[in-house]
């Protein structure tokens, strides 16, 4: 990995160099930010994640407690509003400014709640990244999570900074995607609701 | 495959099993087309199917895996799961070496011969210490490599999620264990119910996740529908995630 960086490195402090200082701090300017998320960042995104996760489930505090932590957490490290939207599929479109905002804020504290009663599994177990690299136009740091009697399994996150900062917005559990489960899920609740994203809001915060 | 499947339209409405087996007697040795999405034309079908699978674990299955997984100590529940894994290798072996991969059949036979002298008859595991953890495959698999395409998803009565493909192939492991080779005709019934037990054993070991799959989703066959298959694409090595989740800013 680092052999990589050092040949994109090199490569533009040749590019730079032939093409005149003035015209070389142009190039490095307009350069640097294209992929201003690295690899060894997008890996200490998801390990700096995982500690949090770790502290908050060895902290002792109640559920109630410790949901309010994952949401902290969900919102310092996912892409929140655009996880909200793909659940939210094709609905999103014709939702209003004032309810994709109500469903983000709903959204968050519903999948907290729900990936955190989850996590409570996790205690004695961990979560160790084994590699990360580039993928599509984004990274995937991949990851071994051992539970507690139970044979190791692949957990997959997909980091990027369309968002502005550096956050994931997916992850891949064995093969399973979470927006794709997400979306069937949330789109199931809609079903029941008529197809009202108010009603669905409401059925969210009640969960 | 649609074309030549129009005309027997009535029998493969009715049946989703025939309609697999007349998948299979059509289908062309070739490279597996890369499955995407959701098949689903037996959905009304399938959900009534997975009500009954429902009706059973809520009543039965789920009841007696919490029981047994309170009561009896951890070691009994995994030694159970580790006798019928044991007992699934030769079948793994055979499908292996089905698919030319002896890499993999050499460890599983590997890991039959340890388990099943070390390991007391299968009991214990100690080839996973020793590095040869199982290398899991199936006639499914087997298909697949072969170029059979995976089919309709098709949820089976008792079993659960499945595909046209995939239940060929469960039905033919079934029908055609090498281990039953090993087993005298009279002691067959402690292998049948040694798999039953190591699956109500599973059922018990992970009850808060298949309780949030099938009874806290709010569609639970649907949830369940996506994760067999990506999870099984993913096992076959056929990662294609939907491209629109493949990038949720492209739009």
């Amino acid at each position: 990995m680092r052999i990589k960086t050092d040949t994109t490195a090199m490569t533009l402090t040749r590019r730079a160099f032939g093409a005149g200082l003035a015209s070389g701090a142009g190039f490095l300017a307009f350069a640097l930010p294209v992929r201003a998320l690295t690899v060894d960042q997008a890996r200490q995104l998801v390990d700096k994640l995982i500690a949090d996760i770790n502290a908050t489930i060895n902290s002792g505090k109640s559920e109630q407690a410790m949901f309010g932590d994952f949401e902290q957490i969900f919102v310092t490290y996912a892409d929140v509003a655009t996880i909200a939207r793909s659940a939210l599929g094709p609905a999103s479109k014709q939702a209003s400014a004032g309810q994709m905002a109500a469903f983000t804020k709903a959204y968050q504290g519903y999948i907290s709640r729900k990936y955190g009663r989850r996590f409570r599994e996790f205690i004695g177990g961990k979560i160790e990244v084994t590699d990360a690299r580039p993928y599509k136009s984004y990274y995937e740091v991949i990851s071994t999570a051992t539970l507690q009697g139970e044979a190791p399994f692949d957990l997959r996150w997909w980091v990027g900074d369309k968002s502005g900062r550096n956050l994931f917005f997916n992850i891949i559990i064995e093969g399973v995607n979470m927006l794709a489960s997400e979306r069937t899920e949330i789109g199931a609740i809609l079903d029941k609701n008529g197809g009202d994203i108010d009603k669905l809001v409401a059925a969210l915060n009640m969960t | 495959m649609t074309i030549y499947l129009r005309p027997l339209s009535l029998s493969w409405q009715k049946s989703p099993m025939l309609a697999a087996l007349v998948a299979l007697s059509l289908s062309a040795c070739g490279p597996a087309i890369v499955p995407q999405g959701i098949d689903d034309p037996f959905e009304k079908q399938n959900r009534a199917t997975h009500e009954l699978n429902l009706k059973l674990d809520t009543y039965v299955v789920r009841p007696l895996a919490n029981r047994a997984t309170r009561i009896l100590p951890e070691p009994v529940v995994q030694g159970v799961s580790n006798f019928a894994g044991n007992l699934d290798l030769p079948g793994m072996v055979v499908n292996d070496l089905l698919q030319a991969k002896v890499g993999p059949a050499l460890q599983n036979t590997l890991r039959f011969a340890v388990n099943s002298t070390i390991g007391i008859g299968g009991v214990l595991d100690p080839a996973s210490q020793m590095g040869a953890a199982a290398k899991d495959t199936d006639f499914g698999e087997t298909l697949s490599v072969w170029g059979l395409a995976e089919g309709a998803y098709l949820e089976l009565p008792f079993y659960g999620p499945s595909t046209q493909r995939d239940a060929v192939g469960t039905a033919v492991d079934l029908v055609f264990d090498p281990t039953r080779l090993f087993i005298p005709k009279n002691k067959r019934w402690v292998s049948t119910l040694a798999q039953v037990a190591a699956r109500i054993g599973d059922r018990g070991r992970y009850s808060e996740t298949v309780d949030s799959i099938l009874y806290d989703s709010a569609d639970g066959y649907a949830q369940a529908r996506l994760l067999y298959l990506e999870n099984r694409r993913h096992n076959l090595g056929q990662t294609t995630a939907d491209s629109e989740f493949e990038d949720p800013y492209a739009h």
